[in-house]
């Protein structure tokens, strides 16, 4: 099983005939996501190189195509509306990759998805997406390195939710060579307000029979980190490893991620560390040893 | 994005949030003719010249100054421009003052402060404030917490007339002042959604000792400090053009250009990382085995042959940096396009330092016999196996002991 995506997702691209928008369709499509559809004001009627029909608006996307998640590669001035417009439509689970988007339009945004939206799953935005592996990618991330239980030596398999896109194609990859496959892996994004965080994936892998683990990659700013140790202190019984980037970053200074920043004395990777250790998690030292300690904790090594 | 002083105040002077009167001045003689002024045109007997650097601490470091006469200004103001203003937020080496601001000085009765930012958790713009004004907001909150106001505020409605009021109440406003904290508040608030900002702060906010005309205090903003949201200032080109390049590490601009994401830090192993998580984390792992990192720097996801290198022009731009480690997960980007780049920079740069260079995801194969050609070429080149490999080769290639690695 997985989380949130499986080989019936139906998704569609807003924004399919940009660059990345076209790009990552394709990639998208020859993983094996069901690809069904676009989304470009003014260019409803067309067909992309792939063959896929292109809307003028979500709620036509939906009607015709019955997709129930998107992929949204709209530039940051027009991006917030592009999600409320997917969530309007009645679209389930909304990934938006786009980087770059006015914190105050994020915090628009989630007023009114917690307001009035609640059944809809927003991941991102500033994020590579999510990609249960052989089943279904939707986002930025290299699919091949991805692998599923049954691709695994140890036929054992782990979530994998992260603030960082190539982080967590590091982690996907030292588990795959240590024969650890991947349930689903979720990048939440690296934006200071954002769709779903660690607790919201931490619940879902929780129930999810076949994810054995979870492995949490955080970093400085904010205190997601430790919300996340609290609810796995209380929820979660499975093992859970977590890494923390950014212990050598000089606080008050935006580390490349708009939300990776030590301001206030808040969000020092060390507080984190420490939260995370308390409520049980393995914590990973080194970058390196993301795949060696998941593989302690599942009693694999 | 940060401002001055300066321009912040004729934000807020826009705004209509009251401010004491103002000249920003260049040299002492300007210095001087501001207070005549002030004192002509407002009958002011102080005044306050104050260093416009972006950097906070300003008056631990010396960078304000009380000044009661025209040549006293000028005095002030020369003390202050002759050398580089050390704060608690600059480093030792200083900024630069080339400007100045000489603000007409009041009599205060009571001091607060007054910020507005963004809540993470929360998910709004919360305003933080505390009667106990003048201080460093973080003292209050480790000492006193209970001093401190919170109001969360919905941008999408502003702030509603009954926080302005529950927040002024709480501060002890009386009289008049309520009404016009009350307004200040408001002003405030308005300021931070339309210019989107990502702090606005006033430390402090004054009641000015009663006058005939006065007779509850006016309610003055004696400082002004905005920061926006860089990611909003497509559409703001008109606050764009308040950014001061002068503040802004040299480094860090000429990256910027280059779409790269480059913060100079004070170690000597440099690193050329793609992703701002990896990147942090190959800093993080250069710590780990006893070195200390010179920079952050993330490529971006594509980077081009021509961003790799000037990224590497940048990082050997730095006198510190010994040696340098490449981080690459391929993913998008191709191992073999990225190993491509390195030779073609490393020729074109010519690495006199080590250079170790870990490649790994997508064409790793074609990318590391790439390199293994190219290593005749480029004597400094070594390849690692991993990523513990690669921070063991950085740091032993100068001269760090390895360390025990638990």
């Amino acid at each position: 099983m997985s989380i949130l995506v499986d080989r019936n997702t139906r998704v569609i691209c807003q924004g399919i005939t940009g660059a990345a928008g076209a790009f990552h369709t394709k990639a998208c499509l020859e993983y094996g996501t069901q690809m069904v559809g676009g989304v470009v004001p003014n260019k409803g009627g067309m067909t992309d190189p792939n063959g896929l029909p292109i809307f003028n608006t979500c709620d036509e996307a939906v009607q015709a195509t019955a997709a129930t998640a998107t992929m949204i590669f709209v530039p940051p001035a027009f991006a917030s509306d592009a999600i409320l417009e997917a969530a309007d439509a009645g679209i389930e689970l909304i990934v938006c990759i786009t980087e770059g988007i006015p914190v105050l339009d994020m915090v628009r945004v989630r007023r009114v998805l917690d307001a009035h939206y609640r059944g809809v799953r927003l991941i991102g935005p500033n994020c590579p997406g999510i990609i249960t592996p052989g089943q279904c990618k939707i986002g930025i991330m290299p699919g091949y390195i991805h692998k599923s239980a049954e691709q695994s030596e140890t036929r054992r398999a782990v979530g994998i939710i992260s603030r960082s896109g190539t982080l967590t194609y590091e982690a996907v990859w030292q588990t795959a060579n240590l024969g650890i496959g991947q349930t689903t892996c979720i990048g939440i994004g690296g934006d200071p307000v954002r769709g779903m965080n660690f607790i919201d994936c931490l619940a879902l892998y929780n129930t999810d029979p076949e994810t054995d683990g979870v492995l949490l990659i955080g970093e400085i700013g904010g205190s997601d980190e430790e919300q996340a140790a609290t609810f796995i202190q209380k929820h979660v019984n499975k093992p859970v490893v977590a890494f923390i980037a950014g212990r050598t970053a000089p606080p008050g200074r935006r580390m490349g991620h708009a939300g990776a920043i030590i301001s206030g004395g808040e969000g020092g990777a060390e507080a984190k560390i420490q939260k995370l250790e308390e409520a049980g998690c393995v914590i990973a030292q080194s970058p390196a040893d993301l795949g060696t300690t998941m593989a302690r904790a599942l009693k694999l090594a | 994005m940060k401002i001055h002083e300066y321009q912040a105040r004729e934000l807020f002077v826009k705004f209509g949030i009251p401010t004491p009167e103002a000249i920003l001045v260049r040299n002492p003689d300007e210095a001087s003719r501001a207070f005549e002024r002030l004192q002509r045109d407002h009958g002011c007997k102080l005044a306050v010249v104050k260093a416009q650097v972006h950097a906070g601490g300003r008056g631990k470091g010396g960078g304000v100054k009380l000044v009661r006469s025209a040549d006293d200004a000028r005095h002030a103001a020369a003390e202050i421009l002759a050398k580089p203003l050390v704060t608690p937020q600059t480093g030792p080496e200083g900024v630069h003052v080339s400007r100045l601001l000489v603000a007409a000085g009041v009599n205060i009765a009571h001091e607060y402060y007054l910020a507005l930012t963004i809540d993470r958790n929360r998910r709004g713009i919360v305003l933080i404030a505390s009667a106990q004004g003048g201080m460093d907001i973080e003292e209050v909150a480790a000492s006193n917490p209970d001093a401190i106001v919170r109001e969360l505020i919905n941008p999408s409605i502003g702030l509603r007339p009954f926080q302005a009021r529950k927040v002024a109440y709480r501060l002890g406003f009386k009289g008049q002042q309520v009404r016009a904290a009350g307004k200040v508040i408001h002003q405030l608030c308005d300021l931070f959604i339309q210019t989107d900002a990502s702090l606005v702060e006033i430390n402090p906010l004054v009641v000015t000792t009663p006058t005939e005309e006065h007779p509850d205090g006016r309610v003055l903003a004696i400082d002004a400090k905005i920061t926006f949201d860089e990611n909003a200032m497509f559409r703001h080109p008109d606050l764009q053009e308040l950014a001061d390049p002068a503040e802004e590490e040299p480094l860090e601009t000429r990256a910027n250009q280059y779409g790269l994401s480059y913060i100079k830090l004070d170690g000597n192993i440099g690193c050329l990382v793609n992703g701002a998580g990896l990147a942090m984390a190959t800093m993080d792992i250069i710590k780990l085995h006893g070195g200390e990192p010179a920079n952050f720097l993330d490529v971006g996801g594509s980077a081009s042959e021509e961003a790799v290198t000037e990224a590497f022009r940048i990082i050997l731009a730095d006198a510190n940096v010994k040696a340098v480690l490449v981080n690459i997960f391929g993913g998008i980007a191709k191992c073999d396009t990225i190993a491509r780049a390195i030779i073609h920079a490393a020729k074109e740069v010519g690495f006199k330092v080590p250079l170790v260079v870990r490649l790994e995801g997508t064409n790793v194969e074609p990318a590391r016999k790439l390199l293994e050609d190219a290593q005749s070429s480029i004597p400094s080149l070594q390849p690692a196996r991993d990523l513990t490999d690669a921070a063991r080769k950085v740091t032993e290639s100068i001269g760090v002991a390895p360390v025990a690695h638990t």
